[in-house]
């Protein structure tokens, strides 16, 4: 599953911004074009996609620098309700 | 704790809304009608959810909503200290807005003026208080921008200047003082680059990530002017740019027909979906 997962990430984050190479561990936040807005985004993606709620105690840039932190955020919020 | 009011529940009366709640102020946020401001409140909840992620302070939603009442009409701010006005930048509506509000307002609350290019001296005269009319011209996303613009109309007395600064402070906000010219320092600057981006894209020059790509790239800015545009909303942005060239009778204000064509299309930016870029 968090390969399927991991790949949707990516592809989001690729499709908003095709100009630069972005790999899984790669921090968007740190290529210097991304700001907090796209943050915001990512949240509500990651919410509409795999259908999770994310608790305000993970809203923490942390969880979103990377695709691999991202589909472990995914992965712990599904695990805790059971999918 | 006496509320302040804050008229227009767009853009910028949510983001100084949740400015005001988050920093402990009571607010009667007022609009025309239910569904824009039931709207409002799940942007103040949604924003306020994310504000440590955007960079800002952590916050529970709940706590923020629970400060900011919801009304329609102008009669709500009755008896407030303060009301600080986000209406569109048309002088129509504001004209309505402030005669509304200076018939409902006692004589001692201070209107201040979140506008984008008008004159607060204009504002000023058609209300009864011209003294107790002041420009705030705060920043988008409100929250999130430490300093805002305070500019003096010609009649705004020295204890309104006061209570102002004394409100900004316990905002949290910073100031720089200007004096009343349409635009102030901000605007009569950024637009007329955002402006002149949208040419570049409408004449061919170039594609919008190309125009922001410059900016960020090589001029550090951390947002393009069409990036920028498209947060502001290109409605918005068209209508202070029409004001600037009405004040001024300037062609360099001229607007570029791709922001009205947008702006007919109901192509906006980020609050639609799409303006030049296209948003989730």
């Amino acid at each position: 599953m968090s390969d399927t997962v991991k790949n949707q990430i990516l592809n989001f984050v690729r499709g908003r911004y095709p100009q630069a190479d972005i790999d899984e561990s790669q921090d968007i936040f740190s290529l210097g074009f991304v700001n907090s807005l796209f943050a915001m985004e990512l949240v509500m993606f990651i919410e509409k996609t795999f259908s999770v709620t994310i608790p305000n105690d993970e809203l923490r840039i942390d969880n979103f620098r990377t695709a691999n932190s991202m589909t472990e955020l995914v992965a712990r919020l599904t695990n805790a309700v059971g999918v | 704790m006496t509320a302040i009011g804050v008229v227009g529940a767009g853009v910028m009366g949510v983001g100084v809304a949740q400015s005001l709640a988050a920093t402990g102020h009571d607010v009667v946020l007022i609009d025309v009608d239910e569904k824009i401001l039931g709207e409002a409140r799940t942007t103040i909840w949604r924003n306020s959810r994310m504000s440590r992620l955007m960079g800002g302070p952590a916050l529970d939603p709940d706590e923020v909503l629970s400060r900011i009442e919801t009304a329609v009409g102008c009669q709500a701010a009755a008896g407030c200290p303060f009301v600080i006005e986000n209406v569109p930048e048309d002088w129509n509506i504001k004209r309505a807005v402030y005669t509304e509000l200076d018939a409902a307002c006692g004589p001692e609350t201070i209107f201040v003026v979140n506008t984008s290019a008008i004159p607060i001296t204009k504002v000023g005269s058609i209300t009864s208080r011209p003294d107790k009319v002041i420009g705030v011209h705060f920043m988008n996303p409100v929250p999130m921008k430490p300093t805002v613009e305070l500019i003096h109309g010609f009649h705004t007395s020295p204890e309104t200047l006061r209570a102002t600064r004394d409100l900004l402070k316990a905002m949290g906000k910073n100031y720089v003082d200007v004096k009343d010219a349409s635009g102030f320092i901000s605007n009569r600057i950024s637009h007329v680059f955002m402006n002149e981006a949208a040419y570049l894209v409408y004449e061919g020059v170039a594609d919008a990530a190309s125009v922001d790509e410059v900016f960020r790239s090589c001029f550090g800015h951390p947002m393009g002017p069409l990036q920028t545009l498209d947060l502001i909303g290109v409605d918005t942005v068209l209508k202070s740019i029409e004001v600037l060239y009405e004040h001024y009778a300037d062609p360099k204000y001229r607007p570029c027909p791709l922001l009205k064509q947008l702006n007919d299309a109901g192509l906006l930016g980020r609050k639609t979906g799409r303006g030049f870029y296209t948003y989730e």
